[in-house]
């Protein structure tokens, strides 16, 4: 039994917690959110440089190979200074499709490009009415001769505006919902009949629709194979999900301690307010709750790291906790910190922001608990 | 025991409901969601309710109330809600206005009454202040006496709406004598006096209602006093009951869950409607088992208070039980809205978009936060009950 870090997880933890100590403050973040792309191009050079966007890639094609914990301990940093540069969308989403279902060629020719920092991708995977079946799909595959025409609409993709290369979720048989064929395409975001439409999120991020017009691409940029891409997203959308949910660790830690520290300062009644019983005991709650997600995450990784046969219901198990622990941390933090928590300008509320949005991405509390009901209790 | 509707009651909601049908138009609700035009609109709006004589249902006859009994106030909120219209800004009308008939003298009255019946005057409430929120008590904005007039100092923060106010209504300190509510006192004050100064606070849902006002020896008449000096404690603390009765708005959340409820219908979830969803229904019939009681627990206080009974303890809980429910509602809407929940307000069409109501969801929620905070925090209003009610 270890849940010590080696020591090459440590460095790379102690590397990002540095980046966002010294380079990422509140109101740079806040600059950053309101720029056009909702990120920083710089920062993102600044990702290559210091060998990030290289973590969970091959060592064959210049990564550092690294594992669940390693993605678990950056994401947890990224979460405390509520980065926005795409590390989700381009390396964990788009790369990790390639990386699990990419030809030799596509594999040689874009990871390379990832990992110097040259490349931004998206994966265009929901559509209007899917809500959070991620098999549900209209956006239409066809083959003609030796090429694949795309038809159809993609929303919300996470850095969908500005992203060089998309790697979409198409239908190329079967019925709306099945996960039988679906097929991945990569599709370069300056294609012809690739049209991208962008908007804002309350967490700060840029995100687009973007519809397809008989939007003509090679058959030998599949990825994977036709009518197969739910085996290649499946496990990678498994992986983003305990990612996500190791930001959302290092979200509450910080919305934990900023209350803590708030209640220790703030005086009402001549007293810190921390000194009322009845606010120490939801503190304690509070602090029980990010302990008890801290434990499902470190579960799950484990199971992903040892391919153990009971993955599935962990990672549901975990974005079910993440969902409810975290509305009762941030809500609490808000709450807690009075008419203060209701400002824009203080933090409390855009890691608020961000939480609410993970607990939207690939799947709500509900949807989960759901799947793990099904997993567990069906006849 | 009976809670049914007598013919006459029955007539009376087809009355309210005629009069909304007609007045509330379109037109207007374009107006009030449009920001620009928002403060001409409530006050178009808030003149047709004069002008029909519905403008405050809560005051007494003499000073232009309407004389309606506890069931027709009952049916006349829940028409209001049904109609989807908003409450009318609490500041004149529910707070500043009965302080100023139960405690004002006659030329007061005459002087201040039309103005917040026929929403001449905008009123915002001065009474947070940046050391003085639960401890409101230990206020610090300073009314030092010179001659016929009062020199103000200090500084109040959260005054909700102080950018478009013509007027406040302060507590201020005019002794240090004692206990800290015995040396306080209620000051109207003109936003136009020199010295007033109003800085923007912009809030959790990226809008501005919320401001600082600053006061740098800002000159009052004597005049403007209510009541006694340094009794203004007393008359504030009997506003504060209005004002949480006021925010239980259990209509607004049965007609906010029913809306709801409908977009959940509509929401496909995995091939079937949201609402067919059984984890679904369970958030959904938890909040509405809830509301079904304190729909009742908001009748039996004003049985009690047509009874001629004091609000006193019971609004805390119609207070707490009330915004809880809202904040229930409003994160409901938001999980139906599924990622749409975090859209920012921009340019494109719900057609462009794929979506119509997340945007909204969002902005709801994000001010409901406040609910539980302001009109005395839900923390205090347990004290109040764990002391008054249970004795403790
Ligand atoms: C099944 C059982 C087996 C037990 N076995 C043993 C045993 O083998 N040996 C032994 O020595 N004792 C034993 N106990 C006794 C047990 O340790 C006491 O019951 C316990 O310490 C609580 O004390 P009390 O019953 O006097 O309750 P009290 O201390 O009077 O508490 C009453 C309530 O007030 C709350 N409360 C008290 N103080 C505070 C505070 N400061 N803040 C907030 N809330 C507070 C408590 O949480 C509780 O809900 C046993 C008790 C039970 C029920
Ligand atoms: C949207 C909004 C609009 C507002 N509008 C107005 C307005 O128009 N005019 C106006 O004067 N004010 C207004 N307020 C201010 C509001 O009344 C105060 O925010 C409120 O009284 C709380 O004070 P505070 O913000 O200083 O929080 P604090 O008093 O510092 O409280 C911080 C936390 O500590 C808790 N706490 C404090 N004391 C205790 C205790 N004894 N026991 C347990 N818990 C405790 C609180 O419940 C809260 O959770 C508004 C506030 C908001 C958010």
């Amino acid at each position: 039994m270890n849940f010590e870090f080696t020591e090459e997880q440590g460095m790379l933890r102690d590397s990002v917690a540095r980046f966002v100590q010294d380079s990422y403050d509140f109101d740079t973040r806040c600059k950053i959110a309101a720029s056009d792309e909702g990120m920083s191009r710089e920062n993102w050079q600044t990702f290559a440089e210091l060998g990030w966007l290289s973590v969970p890639f091959a060592e064959s094609h210049g990564g550092f190979g690294g594992g669940p914990v390693d993605t678990m301990v950056m994401m947890e940093e990224f979460g405390k200074g509520i980065v926005l540069e795409p590390y989700l969308a381009t390396v964990l989403l788009f790369g990790g499709l390639l990386q699990r279902g990419g030809s030799v060629e596509q594999q040689a020719e874009l990871i390379p490009r990832i990992i110097e920092g040259s490349c931004l991708g998206a994966f265009a995977y929901l559509e209007r009415q899917s809500r959070h079946a991620i098999t549900d799909i209209k956006t239409t595959a066809a083959v003609e001769g030796d090429q694949l025409v795309l038809n159809g609409e993609k929303v919300v993709v996470f850095n969908g505006a500005s992203a060089d290369q998309l790697i979409v979720a198409a239908r190329s048989s079967g019925e709306q919902s099945d996960e039988d064929g679906i097929t991945l395409v990569l599709v370069p975001a300056d294609a012809a009949g690739v049209e991208r439409t962008a908007y804002r999120m309350m967490d700060g991020q840029v995100v687009a629709n973007i519809t397809f017009t008989d939007v003509r691409v090679p058959v030998a940029d599949i990825v994977g194979e036709a009518g197969e891409g739910y085996a290649v997203m499946s496990p990678v959308i498994t992986r983003a999900n305990v990612a996500l949910a190791a930001e959302a660790l290092g979200i509450m830690g910080q919305l934990n301690a900023k209350t803590l520290e708030y209640t220790k300062t703030r005086k009402q009644f001549d007293v810190p307010i921390g000194s009322f019983q009845a606010l120490q005991h939801r503190m304690v709650d509070t602090f029980m709750a990010y302990e008890q997600v801290k434990s499902l995450l470190y579960r799950a990784v484990c199971e992903l790291d040892g391919e153990g046969d009971d993955t599935a219901a962990c990672v549901h198990a975990l974005k079910v906790l993440v969902d409810r622990n975290g509305k009762k941390i941030f809500g609490e933090a808000i709450q807690l910190h009075g008419g203060m928590g209701i400002t824009d300008e203080l933090d409390i509320g855009h890691y608020a922001k961000r939480l609410m949005m993970i607990n939207t991405t690939f799947g709500n509390g509900d949807y989960h608990q759901a799947k793990f009901n099904e997993l567990r209790y069906s006849a | 025991m009976d809670t049914s509707f007598a013919p006459e009651d029955l007539a009376f909601r087809d009355e309210v409901r005629a009069f909304f049908a007609e007045a509330y138009d379109s037109e207007l609700q374009a107006r009030l969601n449009n920001l620009e035009t928002f403060k001409e609109a409530v006050i178009d709006w808030q003149k047709r309710l004069y002008k029909k004589g519905w403008i405050a249902p809560g005051w007494p006859k003499e000073y232009g109330g309407t004389g309606w009994n506890a069931t027709q106030k009952f049916i006349y909120e829940t028409e209001r809600s049904a109609a989807g219209i908003r409450d009318v800004i609490p500041f004149g009308l529910n707070m500043v206005g009965p302080v100023i008939y139960a405690f004002g003298n006659e030329e007061q009255k005459a002087r201040f009454l039309p103005g917040i019946l026929q929403s001449d005057d905008w009123w915002c409430q001065g009474y947070s202040e940046p050391g003085a929120g639960s401890d409101l008590a230990s206020l610090k904005t300073r009314a030092v006496r010179e001659g016929d007039e009062y020199v103000v100092t200090g500084a109040k923060i959260w005054t909700s709406y102080a950018q478009y106010a013509d007027w406040i209504f302060c507590l201020v300190r005019t002794s240090n004598e004692g206990k800290k509510q015995n040396g306080i006192s209620f000051l109207l004050i003109d936003m136009k006096s020199p010295g007033i100064k109003v800085n923007p606070i912009v809030s959790i849902d990226n809008h501005h209602s919320l401001n600082e006002v600053e006061f740098n020896e800002v000159r009052v008449p004597v005049a403007n006093l209510i009541g006694e000096q340094d009794k203004g404690w007393t008359y504030a603390k009997a506003l504060l009951a209005h004002e949480r009765t006021a925010i239980a708005g259990v209509a607004d959340s049965k007609r906010s869950l029913a809306e709801t409820r409908a977009f959940a219908e509509r929401e496909v979830n995995g091939g079937k409607s949201l609402l067919s969803d059984p984890l679904f229904q369970k958030r959904l019939s938890d909040i509405e088992i809830e509301l079904m009681a304190l729909e009742f627990t908001e009748l039996r206080v004003l049985a009690t208070v047509a009874a001629g009974g004091a609000p006193g303890a019971e609004s805390s809980m119609l207070k707490i039980k009330g915004t809880e429910m809202q904040q229930a509602v409003q994160e409901l809407r938001m999980e139906v809205a599924a990622y749409y929940q975090g859209v920012l307000p921009n340019d494109l069409t719900p057609e462009q978009l794929g979506h119509d109501f997340g945007s909204q969801a969002r902005q709801t929620y994000m001010y409901g936060r406040a609910s539980t905070i302001y009109g005395g925090s839900n923390e205090v209003q347990k004290n109040i009950i764990a002391k008054a009610v249970l004795g403790l």
